[in-house]
């Protein structure tokens, strides 16, 4: 019996190290190889100028500045409409309420909804019903919103990335302490002004947490902007929300997939990989760092 | 007996199915220190947080009764709850400043009040400060963080905060049991100045505290109100037998 105790124990111990050493390692391999595939390549220039000769030579510098484009205008619909979510979630309705459970279910469905669908709801609706709707009623018909767009894009997104907002925010609402609520009540405050100048303020830190970890999200994710948004090339930088835009994530797709010769690319290929890695790491490392803050302050 | 603040009348109240106050009827008077004594449990927070109906903040309550506040029933409908709050003010038992400065928590009150000049709010702040007697330890932190004071001296911050808002009845909910003796004793040398000009209504857990600061005691155990009258009276010759061995530390 103790002999059999044993066994299971030290093969559990054995998996379980196995399984660390497996995900530091891909983790380390994925790193290892995009840094030595694109650390030539990186260079100030690299990230400042336009793609060239068919996108075999050049920079990356309409991508970054689509993906930025992208996520900010993402992060200007996600996070106060998340947090309007979270604060009826948290402070109106009653945790058992069937509305509130029915948003609760929906957005942890929401949360699991592969990309490709946003993507294509995001055609769908906002490309083939809002866009047409628009077009028909403010143009006369003239084609104008009715196309992938940066904004159609940034709004798909925004709905991939509105549980995570949503999720954050709830937490951060749930820390700032019953007492302190009270007390702005008892001194004659509404409950708004309670959550506008007591319950918000306090949430400041889980706010931004979710905020960066939607922008983390939104950076990396394609599917959602492939069909409402993206472009493969553009010799111009888009200048207005009705405008397509190019995007690290895609553009390292159209590089690896539809590029005329794709090994005299694969250095850009990498590089822009190890640009868009370092820019989520970074994003997913301050989120990281200011939610550890706010889960000390719970303490 | 000067002049009755509040008059509570057969108040019931229930959390779901649990009885915690049955059918207490209590007449408590003007600028007076009235206080609520009790075992844990016995009602007595919950009866205070009636009178100023900050449990309304907790689902699945029932309450049933009358408390007249100026001969006006607080639970009738058309009551406007957050100006019933403005006139009856409160003060928890575990200290609670905002994470703002001294100053921002004192005009806190006022400003949701729409007080915006900064003249005005300056006078109140430093008024509300004297009165709480914490003016002299933190006139020159005026604009550092208010969690920076010690427990003391936080407790004697929101008492100013809640008279920033110039209620005529203040509720006290065991203000000093977090507090040192020392603490606890300025805390109990300002509810005697406070009461010159406010009702004061002060649940607490230490006797000698509700013998030495009221004028008035209520006893309380499992929801009924047992006994009611002078202090005095309670302490040294109370009608009541459970009243005595409460008092005399029998249990409780």
């Amino acid at each position: 019996m103790r002999l059999k105790n044993k066994i299971i124990g030290g093969t559990i111990t054995t998996a379980a190290a196995l399984s660390v050493v497996l995900i530091i390692g891909i983790i380390a391999v994925i790193l290892i190889v995009t840094i030595i595939g694109g650390k030539d390549k990186l260079s100030w220039e690299f990230l400042t100028s336009f793609p060239e000769d068919g996108m075999m030579k050049g920079g990356i510098f309409p991508a970054i500045y689509g993906t930025a484009l992208l996520v900010i205008i993402m992060a200007i619909a996600a996070v106060p409409f998340g947090t309007i979510t979270a604060i009826y979630l948290t402070e109106y309705a009653h945790e058992k309420s069937w509305i509130a459970q029915v948003i609760r279910f929906a957005v942890r469905t929401l949360a699991t909804v592969p990309s490709i669908i946003f993507g294509l709801f995001g055609l769908g609706f906002f490309i083939k019903f809002v866009g047409v709707g628009m077009d028909n009623w403010f143009l006369g018909g003239q084609l104008k919103w009715a196309q992938p767009n940066l904004l159609w894009g940034s709004l798909t997104m925004a709905l991939l990335t509105l549980p995570v907002v949503i999720v954050s925010v709830e937490e951060a609402i749930r820390t700032v302490p019953k007492e302190l609520r009270e007390a702005s009540l008892a001194l004659g405050a509404t409950k708004w002004q309670t959550i506008k100048k007591v319950v918000l303020p306090g949430s400041i830190s889980g706010i931004m947490t979710g905020t960066i970890l939607a922008v983390g999200r939104g950076a990396g994710e394609v599917a959602p902007i492939l069909f409402t948004g993206a472009a493969y090339y553009l010799a111009t930088l888009p200048t207005s929300v009705s405008d397509q835009f190019m995007n690290l994530g895609y553009h390292i797709y159209v590089m690896s997939t539809q590029s005329s010769n794709v090994d005299q690319t694969l250095p850009i290929q990498f590089a822009t990989t190890l640009v868009l890695l370092m820019l989520t790491f970074t994003l997913n490392l301050t989120a990281v760092l200011i939610r550890s803050r706010l889960r000390r302050r719970m303490k | 007996m000067k002049e009755v603040k509040i008059i509570t009348r057969d108040l019931t109240f229930h959390y779901g199915l649990k009885m915690a106050l049955n059918s207490i009827n209590l007449q408590i008077p003007e600028k007076e220190v009235t206080a609520f004594i009790g075992p844990s449990g016995c009602g007595k927070s919950t009866f205070l947080r009636c009178l100023n109906r900050m449990n309304d903040l907790i689902p699945n309550v029932h309450i049933s009764g009358e408390i007249l506040i100026d001969g006006l029933n607080i639970y009738q409908k058309k009551i406007d709850v957050v100006n019933l709050r403005k006139k009856i003010g409160m003060v928890f038992q575990k200290s609670n400043p905002f994470a703002k400065s001294v100053f921002d928590n004192i005009a806190y009150g006022p400003r949701i009040n729409g007080v915006n000049d900064k003249k005005k709010l300056t006078e109140i702040v430093e008024t509300s400060l004297k009165n709480a007697a914490i003016w002299d330890e933190v006139k020159d932190r005026m604009h550092d963080s208010a969690l920076g004071l010690s427990g003391g001296q936080q407790q004697r911050l929101c008492i100013a905060r809640t008279l920033a808002v110039e209620p005529e009845i203040i509720l006290m909910d065991e203000p000093a049991s977090a507090l040192d003796p020392i603490s606890t004793g300025k805390i109990e040398e300002l509810i005697f100045e406070l009461k010159k000009n406010y009702t004061i209504v002060i649940v607490t857990h230490n006797m000698q505290q509700a013998a030495r600061v009221s004028d008035h005691t209520a006893f309380f155990y499992l929801g009924e109100l047992i006994e009611y009258g002078k202090t005095r009276k309670i302490f040294t010759a109370p009608d009541i037998k459970q009243t005595e061995e409460y008092i005399t530390g029998r249990f409780g």
